[in-house]
């Protein structure tokens, strides 16, 4: 054969796998809506980057009439592309081809593309779409599993992994995903649990659908498994490349800087906090008033919504965001809240983002639900990561920082570099009701007119505490600011803390209350 | 730029917040203290045999019925003395978890 020959072999065999399981599966996949495992990588990556390796891999099962059955590229692609020119590794699963199942030649071509991700510092995206392990494979599949797992694990706060769920991923295999660092789904396509509905009814007697056992909609906005919810696959796809351009490559980068650009002028941040401090408002509002071009993109967006998590740009730098939401429970910390702030600021210090935290809390949720649901160690979660954290830590108190809450929200003494207050701010050791009710329980219940006693106790307790300036005196406050200085003084924070040098004592790992 | 909501009322502290609600928080369970009477399914699964009748006296540690699930038979035992009121349930029927199975006087 002729060179000319032999590449046109190669270009037919090529063909030849490239159709993953066949005209006929890929026509089932398209009926309910799904893209084909190539076409997904395809569209995440820059036009053209995209070259994959292990294209030729075979399964080796012998058992159960495996040794004549010939599964494409063993049911996943893997290989490397671009994302606007940031170099990625990725790999994704085909259900065309045996359901996507897991065998073990399948997750060696995952952990393989997992270690050059890993060897390389790119972030790997793993798209998975796969009926879970490979039955006829045995425990070589629970092994691929383990190995994907343990190479997750070690890549956590390395590099930067993402998965997207398309398709079924049940069992053992929700574990990669749950390990790795933003999780995407989409709306009736993303099935993910650990015993899915048949079981739980042969079992429990329960009865329940996949998508409302653990659809979409699920996880984005009860569990907080997932990180990013789409309508579409196309949404998705979008949604992936925006964060791409958000975190750095690995955690020995910054993120790459966009040019500096001014908010949007629609965004007025002195008329969008109320002044009286029981009324709400939506804090990305004020975040939008603060950023780039206005350009917030929320993570978790449906959960824990008493808390807004999400990046931003403040003078093309990339900045995480953490602020807490008066619109939804007041933007109380609870466990959910906790959990899910605590997270994104180990994110954020694990991959060098500065964080600004915009702060307007009455503290804990109070109640025998959150007691009994473990709030003291979620909410130590908190406290936990800002004080691990020694990116720049920026804080700007808005209005309420009432107790535990003031201490948790990167407070000066769990070591934030900057602490900012609008002369809105109330930093105290509760509201003024309760405090007055306490400190002048003895004078309103003597007093002829306890209701009116009590309101002038209040008003007074407000005057002389309900403000910055004892915060201020005693320095755990750097400045009180105007709010419309607000981008300009995080500007120059920024900017000042370009090389912060701190340190934590050496230890293996700490203990974090997980 | 605020969108019309309908606002709900916290109190935190004694102080009543204008806010929103989620489901999450408006569905969470109410507490209630533990009642030895009221025998519920600590687990969900299949009532496979029943022990007891109606107004039948049981001891402590008296054999209830045994609740079938994750493929284990669970005996379950009168944590108190008394007298059965009510058997809310057969045998062979599936039951959710805190389903109240059994009324002890």
């Amino acid at each position: 054969m002729s060179l000319k020959q032999k590449t046109l072999d190669l270009l037919k065999r090529r063909e030849q796998v490239q159709m993953g399981g066949g005209e006929q599966a890929i026509e089932k996949q398209k009926a309910i809506g799904k893209l084909t495992a190539r076409e997904r990588v395809l569209a995440i990556l820059d036009k053209e980057s995209f070259h994959e390796y292990d294209l030729f891999v075979e399964h080796e099962a012998r058992d159960f009439g495996m040794a004549t059955k010939v599964l494409h590229g063993d049911g996943v692609i893997t290989g490397t592309g671009t994302i606007y020119g940031a170099p990625i590794c990725i790999y994704a699963q085909d259900f065309t081809v045996a359901g996507g199942s897991l065998g073990y030649s399948h997750a060696r071509k995952i952990t393989k593309i997992m270690d050059h991700a890993l060897k390389m510092r790119v972030p790997l995206i793993g798209i998975n779409d796969s009926g879970g392990a490979r039955i006829q494979e045995g425990v070589n599949s629970l092994a691929g599993y383990g190995e994907i797992f343990f190479r997750n694990t070690l890549s956590s706060g390395v590099i930067p992994q993402l998965s997207v769920i398309l398709g079924p991923c049940a069992g053992g295999a929700v574990y990669s995903p749950a390990l790795t660092d933003f999780v995407f789904v989409v709306d009736n396509i993303s099935k993910m649990f650990i015993t899915g509905p048949e079981v739980i009814k042969t079992v429990l007697g329960e009865e329940i659908s996949m998508e409302e056992l653990g659809g979409a909609r699920v996880h984005s906005e009860v569990t907080g498994s997932a990180h990013f919810f789409a309508n579409s696959e196309v949404e998705c796809f979008d949604q992936i490349k925006k964060l791409i351009t958000f975190i750095p490559w690995n955690n020995g980068q910054k993120a790459r800087p966009f040019p500096p650009k001014e908010p949007k002028s629609g965004f007025n941040i002195e008329k969008i906090v109320p002044s009286d401090p029981s009324q709400p408002y939506d804090v990305r509002d004020v975040i939008r008033a603060i950023a780039d071009d206005s350009d917030f993109f929320e993570v978790q967006a449906d959960f824990a919504r008493n808390i807004v998590i999400g990046f931003g740009r403040i003078n093309g730098e990339t900045i995480g965001f953490v602020a807490n939401q008066p619109m939804v429970l007041a933007g109380v910390l609870d466990c959910d809240s906790s959990d899910k702030a605590a997270r994104f600021i180990r994110y954020c210090d694990a991959f060098n983002v500065p964080l600004v935290t915009l702060e307007d809390l009455p503290g804990y949720l109070p109640g025998v639900d959150q007691e009994h649901a473990g709030v003291i160690r979620h909410g130590a979660k908190i406290l936990y990561s800002y004080s691990e954290a020694t990116v720049p830590k920026i804080t700007v108190i808005l209005r309420k920082a009432y107790g535990g809450g003031y201490i948790a929200m990167n407070s000066r003494h769990l070591r934030a570099d900057f602490v900012f207050a609008w002369p809105s701010a109330e930093i105290a050791v509760m509201g003024p009701e309760g405090a007055a009710n306490i400190i002048f329980r003895k004078e309103i219940m003597e007093a002829e007119n306890p209701d009116a006693m009590r309101k002038l106790k209040v008003e007074e307790y407000k005057e002389k505490f309900a403000n910055p300036y004892v915060a201020a005196a005693k320095g755990y406050i750097d400045t009180v600011i105007e709010p419309k200085e607000t981008r300009k003084l995080l500007m120059h924070a920024i900017e000042v803390s370009k090389n912060k040098n701190d340190g934590r004592p050496k230890k293996k790992h700490g203990i974090p209350p997980f | 730029m605020e969108k019309k909501v309908k606002l709900d009322t916290l109190c935190i502290g004694g102080t009543n917040y204008k806010t929103t609600l989620t489901a999450k928080f408006i569905n969470r369970k109410q507490w209630e203290p533990y009642n030895p009477k009221l025998i519920k399914a600590y687990i969900p699964g299949n009532i496979l045999k029943i022990f007891v009748k109606e107004g039948q006296k049981v001891k402590q540690g008296t054999k209830l019925l045994l609740l079938e699930a994750m493929k284990m038979k669970n005996l379950v035992e009168a944590p108190v003395s008394g007298i059965v009121k009510t058997i809310h349930v057969k045998e062979g029927v599936m039951v959710p978890k805190n389903e109240l199975l059994i009324e002890i006087e």
